[in-house]
């Protein structure tokens, strides 16, 4: 092969080398990110819909659970859990609520998206029914009271006295119009 | 026309068209080498307006928002802009004739991958007379502030990079093409110049992981211009993958900014110690070995995002055997000193001062790497301290010393020597002045990027923009002396400029022609 025969298979090949890279960063590694945080349960976030099973429920533990609501900053709905704190026994299913209202003057769709606190015990926490596995359309002035059933796994590390759930309240009107499917719901 | 390059006699026409449609070697690194010596004088007039704002506390000269905006620039113009082509463009004069190569392997990309960088700096630059302002979110642009909350211009910034990566990744394609397929005959690859080696590694690291950044802002253009969720959590995306992306490239990014510079050095050491490098082997080999660990540390620059414990002491142990090598390649530099018939011209002053200061800064970087300790280091004054010790000491100290070393072959006329030392000790003590009181800073708690601060920070800082001003104006120094050596400066008579000078580049004739080795040269 000729010195230029070879410079040219080269370059093909080591420009392939880049384009590679270049999937790698956008359609690997965030999937990637996402089943790492899955299989780890890091990153706070809970999974999707549990399937309850019939599991004892262990009533020497106690585990507090708080709950917590935040608005990000272009949602200017009121959004706030209605009771501050329980005390379950983990197996046992507990269903509480969060308060949300459309303050505007307009239809708007929300997203909730939870996050939980310590971040690395998001597996033991189940959640059988969300309000956050779907967006929240709400007409002008509506309110509503938002519904979430949830288990702590009775496998959940001695250690954990305390849990944190928090919630962000997200304005996807925008999204929702311009995708006929929404893909967001399909996340949570 | 006469046979060779047009001059300024042949009329603008012919020599604008030289330079325009070159596809020459030793123009293009000409090119390359004034481009990122403008960007220089560029980002460091942006440390200048920092240095001045920051000279006493309370807001001076500039409001906030212009104060983000000069960090972020300062930061990307001197990474993107200055550093990497400069040792891109030492890397097109020097790798074919330390190699006997007559030119680059392709020289028509050659020049296609500089003249786009014009462009891609003229791009950013104009973002900041843009309504809204330039880019303002740091030069590391960590979602959500570079996506949900940037200004308007981001969209210039992310062309900008995308148009810099492009040049970057030709521009080591063709280095590695040359190292590959184009060396003299008997050239084998353990007996080119540690300097080629250094190169061709970074250049494999550049190929690697520039698309990573350039994957990084087309995921964040999508998520501000066409409604996709990478980095928005409201769509289930995190803002910390953006971080894992961006280091992903970005540390990678710090060595491909430094083993040029360790190559430079190990040219130039073994010159004045007037004895062959010590440990040549292990030199290839450790630098092969850093290029290989950084890939896999990434995440000791964000220990802070909440890792699980397992993760933070992995990262850690990772960095710290980085020392190992690095610790390798200084045992050699100084070994290789050992017992030598020292001399201590302008390019060995600055080599000198790269492996002492170089290491104290590496030092500062394994403080860093204590995760437990980091908690309180992370972006305080101390990490600005540490990387402008490894950054500005390590690379532009190594890249001026190539210039002083390298410029009487180029342009066969020697610089003023006692200008060259004057320069290189205010230099060296304007660079101590400006960065060795960031290191009390950030340990004191200074935070990093922010226009103001607490007046118990107030007498430091002042110090540290005195040091500033004064390693700004050793630049002006090094820039006189260059210009000054091209138009008045005395011939040098000898084809080996140096005594002790060993390789192929000296073989050649003073000033270096412009077609060298069309006859591949014999390396016994």
């Amino acid at each position: 092969m000729t010195t230029q025969a070879s410079n040219r298979s080269l370059l093909i090949k080591l420009l392939m080398g880049a384009v590679v890279m270049f999937g790698f960063a956008i359609f690997v590694l965030p999937p990637l990110y996402d089943l790492f945080c899955e299989i780890t349960g890091l990153g706070g976030k809970t999974g999707g819909q549990y399937e309850a099973v019939n599991v004892e429920v262990d009533t020497s533990r106690e585990v507090a659970v708080r709950f917590v609501a935040s608005n990000n900053a272009y949602m200017p709905w009121e959004f706030r859990p209605t009771q501050d704190r329980v005390v379950v026994h983990p197996g046992e299913p507990t269903e509480i609520t969060y308060y949300a209202r459309n303050t505007t003057d307009r239809d708007m769709v929300s997203q909730a998206i939870p996050s939980l606190v310590p971040n690395n015990v998001a597996d033991y926490f189940h959640k059988t029914e969300c309000f956050c596995f779907e967006n929240q359309p709400l007409a002008a002035g509506e309110e509503v009271d938002m519904k979430l059933v949830f288990i702590i796994d009775p496998d959940l590390p001695e250690s954990v006295k305390n849990l944190t759930l928090s919630y962000t309240i997200f304005d996807i009107t925008d999204s929702v119009a311009s995708s006929a499917t929404n893909p967001v719901s399909q996340l949570q | 026309m006469a046979h060779g390059p047009a001059t300024l006699a042949d009329g603008w026409k012919a020599y604008i068209s030289r330079w325009v449609f070159t596809t020459n070697h030793k123009d293009i690194g000409t090119l390359y080498l004034w481009f990122s010596f403008a960007m220089f004088i560029l980002g460091g007039a942006f440390a200048m307006i920092i240095r001045a704002e920051l000279f006493q506390p309370g807001m001076q000269l500039i409001k906030p928002e212009f104060f983000n905006q000069m960090t972020t620039m300062h930061g990307l113009v001197m990474v993107f802009g200055a550093i990497m082509p400069a040792f891109v463009g030492l890397a097109n004069w020097m790798i074919p004739l330390m190699i006997g190569a007559p030119d680059m392997a392709l020289p028509r990309m050659n020049n296609l991958s500089f003249w786009i960088l014009p462009f891609a700096f003229a791009i950013l630059t104009s973002t900041l007379f843009m309504e809204g302002g330039g880019p303002n979110f740091g030069w590391t642009f960590y979602a959500p502030l570079s996506t949900t909350y940037a200004p308007d211009s981001v969209n210039y910034f992310i062309f900008a990079i995308h148009i810099m990566g492009a040049s970057s990744i030709m521009g080591s394609i063709n280095i590695i093409a040359t190292v590959m397929n184009m060396r003299a005959p008997g050239m084998t690859y353990m007996k080119m110049p540690l300097f080629v080696w250094t190169w061709v590694i970074t250049a494999f690291l550049l190929v690697a992981v520039m698309p990573v950044l350039a994957g990084a802002v087309t995921m964040m253009l999508m998520d501000i211009n066409f409604g996709t969720s990478f980095f928005n959590a409201a769509g289930g995306g995190d803002p910390v993958l953006f971080q894992h992306v961006f280091w992903f490239f970005g540390h990678p990014e710090v060595y491909i900014i430094i083993l040029p510079a360790f190559g430079v050095v190990s040219q130039i050491i073994p010159t004045f110690s007037r004895k062959p490098l010590f440990g040549y082997s292990s030199m290839v080999y450790a630098t092969a070995a850093i290029a290989f660990l950084s890939f896999i540390v990434w995440a000791h620059h964000m220990f802070t995002v909440g890792m699980p414990i397992a993760g933070e002491l992995y990262f850690m142990y990772a960095t710290m055997l980085i020392a190992v090598p690095t610790g390798v390649k200084v045992f050699n530099w100084v070994t290789t000193m050992y017992k030598g018939s020292l001399t201590f011209e302008t390019p060995m002053l600055f080599s000198i001062a790269f492996v002492i200061l170089f290491t104290f800064g590496g030092f500062t970087g394994l403080m860093l790497s204590i995760a437990a300790a980091d908690m309180q280091y992370h972006d305080t004054y101390f990490v600005v301290a540490h990387f402008h010790y490894v950054m500005v000491a390590g690379a532009v100290f190594s890249g001026t010393a190539a210039i002083y070393y390298w410029l009487p072959k180029w342009c066969g006329k020697m610089y003023n020597e006692t200008m060259g030392q004057v320069q290189f000790w205010i230099a060296f003590i304007g660079f101590n002045i400006a960065f060795m009181p960031q290191h009390f800073l950030g340990l004191a708690g200074m935070p990093r990027r922010y226009a103001d601060y607490g007046l118990q920070f107030a007498d430091w800082n002042m110090v540290s923009s005195v040091g500033a001003f004064i390693y700004g104006g050793a630049q002006i120094l090094l820039l006189y002396n260059v210009i000054m050596t091209i138009k008045k400066g005395k011939p040098v008579s000898e084809e080996k400029v140096w005594e002790g000078a060993e390789g192929l580049e000296w073989t050649v004739a003073t000033p270096a022609p412009y077609h060298t080795f069309e006859k591949p040269p014999e390396v016994k």
